[in-house]
């Protein structure tokens, strides 16, 4: 594993929730222009993995790379323009802003984001509701926003926190038709997801979690042969 | 000669006219606090004090300086404008992690703190500031007469109160105050500088409480206590209005200076305490105030 090829570098990540240690030690890299994705059951520690990269939680030690430049001395509002953006499980869409407001809230970061023209394209809903208050969207909706903002700050890794939790089967397509597109040009991502036929289809690798740490890795070629296994481990 | 309840429609309008600038400054004053509450979730109770401190710098300018009313209308602000940045810098952006109670004990400290050194200096007696000449006319409207300069008050105060509205709810930096408002992690998660918001809206809210001070100081006297006696009243204006709503600030501060004046011609003796009362009422129908959101 070439060092140049890693966007994404964490090695031994501690994180903690006041007293709580929640996170032991997490190794994992995401290389340019892959799509990982975090499984593990609820509580394992996948959030918190995004957010204590993102350097949301300020209780953390280890070491967090970002094509190969120290993260963890970076202020948390810096962090963003090194390029790495962040859609949370809870989407986080701000319902006193129109969806408009909303997509504009992140500002470019960089050249090469999808312009809002391309944006309205691949969420034509969007575009109808754009003068709606955020707190009127349907979950898809606020889903769609929520993604569609980061792309258009034009970040090079999305880290992207369960985006089909809780969401009609049209919509988790709709997600993973998106998830390709981005994923073609050449968008890295990191994704959280319990919804293993989703994950399949857009991961090119998996990492499964468990109290904390990351416990394997496997590339998605194996899921197949090691579904039972994983089924009994995830408790599904 | 007219009589409208009895009441002669001179003194009626007279009343009025009144009631519109006190709610000119009333509006002003808590669109500041309104804005600064709103973000940063600290009940500043040193806004008083800044526009007290925006009228002194009118005067002092003039005193020590010559110069006159019209450079004072942008230096003051400025000034008081940059005092707020710095105590938020140094002392209010240290509390954000505390108890919002420390927010407000300390903005009352400081208030004591400004008014009582301006009051070893000064006096607690006023000190007269004269009118601009260009505005020191009025206009005989046949039924009465109007100054030029309170005229002139309700426009600027007009003026200010939409600006503010504009920038807050329709401009890109708008967006930010409202969006960290509501998620101010979230919104430093996406790259935008939150401390550096909670500054500059502190530096804004101070500035407004300072602009106030200057257009207040040739018709009110410029007084170490002038803050003391509005700021009460401000705050009642706030409550009514809804913490934190910039509208209700804006439109509660016009309809109560209105209320109050209207409640010296028919009642008098009820004047000073009208606006309370209606705070108290507002409280038990409405506790989260007529334009604020229940959260
Ligand atoms: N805000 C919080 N405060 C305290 N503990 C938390 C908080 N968020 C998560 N935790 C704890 O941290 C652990 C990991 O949670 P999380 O990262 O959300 O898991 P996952 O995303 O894998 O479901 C859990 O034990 C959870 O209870
Ligand atoms: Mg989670």
């Amino acid at each position: 594993m070439s060092e140049g090829r890693n966007l994404l570098s964490v090695r031994g990540l501690n994180a903690w929730y006041g007293g709580g240690h929640a996170l032991h030690g997490v190794d994992l890299d995401v290389h340019k222009g892959e799509t990982v994705t975090l499984i593990g059951r609820n509580g394992v520690g996948k959030t918190t993995t995004l957010r204590a990269i993102m350097g949301i939680i300020a209780k953390r030690t280890g070491e967090v790379r970002f094509d190969g430049q120290d993260l963890m001395t970076v202020p948390l509002h810096r962090i963003a323009h090194r390029g790495i953006g962040f859609v949370p499980e809870e989407r986080g869409i701000f319902a006193t802003l129109t969806v408009e407001e909303n997509l504009f809230l992140p500002p470019l970061i960089a050249k090469g984001g999808i312009s809002i023209d391309e944006i309205y394209e691949l969420f034509p809903n969007l575009k109808e509701r754009r003068a709606s208050a955020g707190i009127q969207l349907s979950g898809g909706e606020q889903q769609m926003l929520a993604i569609a903002r980061i792309l258009r700050s034009g970040v090079k890794l999305l880290l992207l926190d369960e985006p089909t939790e809780g969401l009609a089967p049209v919509i988790v397509q709709r997600i993973g038709e998106i998830l390709r597109t981005v994923k073609a040009r050449g968008m890295t991502v990191l994704l959280v997801e319990q919804n293993f036929q989703f994950a399949a289809k857009v991961a090119d690798r998996f990492y499964l979690m468990d109290q904390g740490l990351v416990v394997e890795s496997f590339p998605t070629s194996e899921l197949l042969a090691r579904q039972a296994k994983l089924n009994e481990f995830l408790g599904v | 000669m007219v009589l409208i309840f009895g009441i002669p429609l001179q003194a009626l309008l007279g009343q009025l006219l009144v009631g519109l600038i006190n709610g000119s400054f009333y509006a002003m004053l808590s669109l500041g606090l309104a804005v600064i509450f709103g973000l940063l979730r600290i009940i500043n109770f040193a806004h008083g004090a800044l526009y007290m401190l925006g009228a002194f710098v009118g005067y002092l300018l003039l005193v020590y300086f010559s110069i006159g009313f019209w450079p004072s209308l942008i230096l003051a602000p400025l000034a008081v404008g940059l005092f707020g940045i710095i105590i938020e810098r140094v002392a209010l952006s240290r509390l954000y992690d505390l108890d919002h109670l420390y927010g407000l004990l300390f903005t009352f400290g400081l208030a004591l703190v400004i008014e009582g050194t301006f009051r070893y200096y000064f006096g607690a007696s006023g000190q007269p500031y004269a009118m601009p000449a260009l505005l020191s006319s009025g206009t005989n409207l046949g039924f009465m007469f109007l100054p030029n300069y309170r005229v002139f008050i309700v426009v600027a105060s007009l003026v200010v109160c939409i600006a503010t509205w504009f920038l807050i709810e329709k401009t890109r930096l708008g967006a930010y105050l409202r969006a960290a408002t509501e998620n101010p992690t979230l919104v430093r998660v996406f790259g935008i500088n939150v401390p550096l918001l909670l500054t500059v809206t502190y530096g804004l809210g101070a500035a407004l409480a300072g602009l106030a001070g200057i257009l207040a100081a040739p018709i009110y006297q410029v007084s170490p206590l002038m803050g003391t006696n509005i700021v009460i009243v401000v705050f009642a204006v706030v409550v009514v209005g809804g913490m934190g709503s910039i509208g209700g600030a804006i439109i509660m501060g016009y309809m109560l200076g209105i209320f109050e004046g209207l409640t010296k011609v028919f009642y008098p003796e009820a004047s000073n305490i009208v606006i309370f009362v209606i705070m108290a009422i507002v409280l038990l129908i409405r506790p989260a105030g007529l334009f604020g959101k229940i959260t």
